[in-house]
């Protein structure tokens, strides 16, 4: 094919894929705003077409900018050290469990309801010949993992207990009260963030011993679920059992400042089957993205952005709750909220399309018992006019639920 | 330094810190949209659960972001300046028009859970890239999943695995020859395999008496790169395959090294059962100074029941969707669908060269190969006479008399203009030198290799302390890697 081509053959599958909607969803991937200077920078062949920086002397470049990704990550989540990234939120929470495993030589692992379906879904993939018992902690009423349920689950052999917060609900977990609660039977606190703008405004997980997050937030597009940007951050006394790439500082011979990738004893290509993770390419692109983004909004800013998706959401739910019921009202949330309706969501949700509005993600598939619960998400993208209409949309057949379509059972399939 | 101003000549490069030190209270490179909604009152809303303090993070200007991250980028090589040799990397040309196709709103916006009725474009991309994919490798069904190379491998054993246990037995172990790559290995063990090494024969290539001699009824799979890592291909790729396959065992193919067999021979045809391939080597995705890749695995249909869920279907009103219902699948290696914005990338590729562009590519790759092996020999010692495909390995054998090693005649280049080569790797070949072109390069740019390889070679005659201290012209010169392990630095502090 010619280059017009391919131009308009993509431009085609583009259109075909909603490119002219409002969207509601998050669910572990979010819409925010991304600065037009991410993409004239990360454009920069030096950037672009480089590999990884293995040869420190003509990499300085991705080397240094990963040393304050590195940096701005540690500052953001209350951890000590943070690596150069991991493929994606999902199996970073999963590689940050199996280095909770190898730390505590202990072999099970609780795991909070309230985490990502998806990422608990990758986390038993994995953990399906490590000989690693997986048990569930639920949520209560709160929408909080169930503190009761969870100092029960704990065993002398729990390695750790794995938390997301803001959990998939949306809602922020108590991280203190549960530090306490896993540290007291000697158990590690794993702590996935999936929304990295909540860290603008919601106190970070410091009392975790070791963090997992997905930074898309941060200035990655949502680009139909990848590539992300996974990180691991956590105590600098766990480094040596860190999965992933980690730059350095380090000196050439007249003194000079300059950094390379470290600790490669942990690695693949040095240890073989006895590394730490079998992990080679991290996302560097994408950190830098990611780096990109948390320069620009920096100190100030990133509050302020977070502000901004706190207001939103907030308003959105008091709309809601008018016509419907928003569930969890007792624990504090940051940029989402789960609608109960009376009405099938599949059905509201088609209404809404017909308005070029992608309603909140119906959550049958993952929590039936919460029957027509949908996970709605407002970002500082999200105007009062389209929420002021999908409010009135989702208003329109409250009391007078129809059963779903035929057309909508399929979806609930997915 | 006879020929260095041929290719490069230093210039001015400018000195900056890290952004913290330039940063400063009050400067600011963002602006909001004013709140049309009400504000609200944070500490009312979060209670104990609000954050007072950023930290340290940055506060500096859009034009200092600007120079900051343009300054850094011009302390990096990258193809875009000339050939990148890493043997094994395939770092060829990233063409802008995958960039362009990324990028329409529809496919850099698109969420991963909206309804697949507008989804149609996503998955056609998925469906078509799947279906090229599957032509080239000669296999049966694939899945686009994997987030990188190794996280296909791992996927490809969670395959083998599901299979075995589906026959009753998930066997013990996995054959692995000493010329593999690391995540092979790593990988193995991830899954809850014993690795056993296979030895390489004379030629560097699989030795298939002793692969007969040692593959049993607890042997899971072989996993098998090819051409191996000495740029060779595996001429007894049947044999191999039939003695795995009498012993109900599998054939795992590494396809790190695919650019040498695309449009040329198909893996599936040659008795590999499942393989991965690296969308960020041979199908020309950006590397990105280490990442994001992306590892689709493709298998037969003997193991098409135990792909990662969800796969893409063709729905009875004929358009797409996924189907999750997957009894058997390995369960997900990842949240939503993988690199989707690889998948974009690569496809564009394809459709660039179309089927007999491919085949030009693998041929034109080749030829590259052999031509600089053929303007090296002499200056340094070929440890493996074998024809090469698509890369050729060196060893340091001539230099190290010297006392030069493979590492040093690497810094050196970097004086002349160029990127290293892969050192040290494969393991089988001591102070290796491997050197993978691509078909990206032009007669000109490898004619300038071979020279700064030829003169690099008579510096090691006349005066070795000149390459062993190298390099001279870059920012730093070699760092001490071994203190910075010792005691790591791995975040920048504010000065106390």
């Amino acid at each position: 094919m010619a280059e017009s081509e391919i131009v308009d053959w993509f431009r085609e599958r583009s259109r075909e894929n909603g490119h002219d909607y409002t969207s509601f969803l998050g669910a572990g991937a979010y819409y925010h705003y991304r600065p037009v200077i991410i993409d004239s920078l990360i454009s920069r062949g030096e950037f672009l077409t480089a590999y990884t920086p293995y040869q420190a002397e003509v990499s300085q470049g991705t080397l240094q900018s990963i040393f304050e990704f590195q940096t701005m990550i540690c500052e953001l989540t209350g951890m000590e050290v943070a690596n150069a990234s991991m493929y994606d939120g999902s199996t970073a929470a999963t590689e940050a469990v199996m280095m909770a495993v190898r730390l505590t030589a202990r072999r099970s692992v609780v795991i909070a309801r309230s985490v990502h379906p998806e990422y608990r879904e990758v986390l038993s993939t994995y953990a399906q010949y490590e000989d690693i018992v997986l048990a569930t902690a639920g949520f209560g009423d709160s929408g909080r993992i169930d503190l009761k349920e969870l100092q029960k689950s704990i065993t002398p052999d729990t390695a750790c207990v794995l938390i997301q917060s803001p959990n998939f609900f949306g809602t922020i977990e108590d991280v203190a009260a549960i530090a306490d609660i896993v540290h007291k039977q000697g158990a590690m606190l794993v702590v996935s963030i999936p929304e990295a703008v909540s860290l603008g405004i919601i106190e970070p997980p410091r009392q975790a011993d070791i963090v997992a997050m997905e930074a898309q937030s941060f200035g990655v597009p949502l680009g139909f679920g990848g590539p992300y940007c996974g990180v691991i951050a956590s105590r600098e006394q766990y480094v040596r059992q860190m999965p992933g790439r980690l730059v350095g500082q380090a000196t050439d011979r007249s003194g000079k400042r300059g950094f390379v990738l470290t600790l490669a004893t942990r690695e693949q290509h040095i240890r073989r089957e006895k590394a730490t993770s079998n992990i080679c390419t991290n996302q560097a692109l994408v950190a830098l993205m990611v780096n990109i983004f948390m320069t620009i909004y920096g100190k100030v800013g990133l509050r302020e952005l977070a502000k901004q998706n706190l207001a939103k959401s907030a308003y959105a739910a008091a709309q809601f709750n008018k016509h419907a019921e928003v569930l969890f009202s007792g624990g504090s949330r940051f940029n989402e909220f789960v609608v109960q309706t009376s009405e099938d969501p599949y059905a509201i949700n088609n209404r809404l399309l017909g308005h070029k509005m992608i309603g909140g993600l119906p959550l049958k598939k993952f929590y039936p018992e919460l029957g027509n619960a949908s996970l709605w998400c407002c970002t500082e993208m999200t105007t009062r006019t389209a929420i002021d209409t999908a409010v009135g949309l989702v208003a329109e057949s409250q009391g007078a639920a129809q059963p779903a379509r035929e057309a909508d059972v399929e979806e609930v399939a997915r | 330094m006879k020929h260095m101003t041929r290719k490069a000549t230093r210039h001015v490069s400018h000195n900056e810190g890290l952004i913290f030190e330039k940063s400063s209270a009050g400067k600011a490179a963002w602006k909001l949209p004013p709140l049309d909604v009400p504000e609200v009152d944070a500490a009312k809303l979060l209670g104990s659960l609000q954050r007072n303090h950023l930290g340290h993070m940055p506060e500096v200007s859009e034009i200092e972001i600007i120079r900051h991250f343009t300054r850094l980028s011009t302390w990096n090589y990258a193809i875009d300046l000339g050939m990148y040799p890493l043997g094994s990397c395939t770092m060829k040309y990233n063409p802008r028009v995958n960039e362009v196709a990324s990028r329409f709103e529809g496919l850099a916006n698109g969420h991963p859970y909206q309804p697949e009725k507008i989804s149609q474009g996503a998955l056609r991309i998925l469906k078509t890239l799947s279906e090229c994919l599957i032509e080239i490798t000669g296999m049966d069904a694939i899945t686009l999943q994997p987030a990188a190379g190794a996280h296909g491998e791992l996927t490809g054993l969670l395959m083998v695995r599901a299979h075995h246990q589906s026959k009753g037995h998930p066997r013990k172990k996995v054959l692995i020859p000493d010329s593999a790559h690391g995540t092979n290995p790593a990988s193995a063990a991830t899954v809850g395999y014993a690795v056993e090494n296979l030895k390489s024969n004379s030629q560097g290539m699989v030795d298939v008496a002793a692969l007969a001699a040692q593959m049993n009824e607890d042997v899971a799979a072989l996993m098998l790169t090819n051409p191996n890592t000495l740029g060779v291909f595996e001429r007894e790729i049947h044999k191999i395959a039939d003695i795995m396959h009498a012993k109900g065992g599998l054939l795992y193919m590494d396809g790190a090294n695919m650019n040498a067999l695309v449009g040329k021979v198909r893996p599936g045809d040659f008795g590999v059962d499942l393989m991965h391939l690296n969308l960020h080597k041979t199908f020309s995705t950006p590397h990105g100074g280490g990442g994001p890749g992306s590892g689709p695995v493709a298998v037969k249909k003997i193991l098409e029941p135990f792909l990662p869920k969800p796969v893409v279907i063709t729905k009875s009103d004929g358009t797409l969707g996924f189907e999750y219902d997957r009894p058997q699948s390995v369960g997900r290696v990842r949240a939503f669908y993988g690199n989707f914005g690889m998948f974009v990338r690569a496809l564009a590729y394809i459709f660039a060269n179309g089927p007999d562009g491919l085949r030009q590519t693998t041929e034109d790759a080749v030829l590259n190969a052999n031509y600089i092996r053929k303007g090296l020999e002499g200056s340094y010692d070929l440890p493996y006479s074998t024809p090469s495909m698509h890369e050729v390995v060196f060893s340091d054998k001539l230099q190290a008399k010297k006392g030069v090693r493979t590492m040093d005649i690497a810094k050196r280049l970097i004086d002349y203009g160029f990127h290293p080569y892969t050192t040290a790797f494969p393991l089988i070949v001591p102070g290796a030198l491997m050197i993978e072109p691509t078909e990206s390069e032009s007669m000109e740019e490898m004619d300038l290799f071979i020279e700064a390889m030829r003169s690099i070679a008579e510096e090691v005659e006349e005066d070795p302390q000149m390459v062993l201290s190298a390099p001279h012209c870059t920012r730093v010169s070699r760092l001490d890697e071994v203190a910075a392990a010792r005691k790591p630095v791995l975040r920048w502090k504010p000065p106390s």
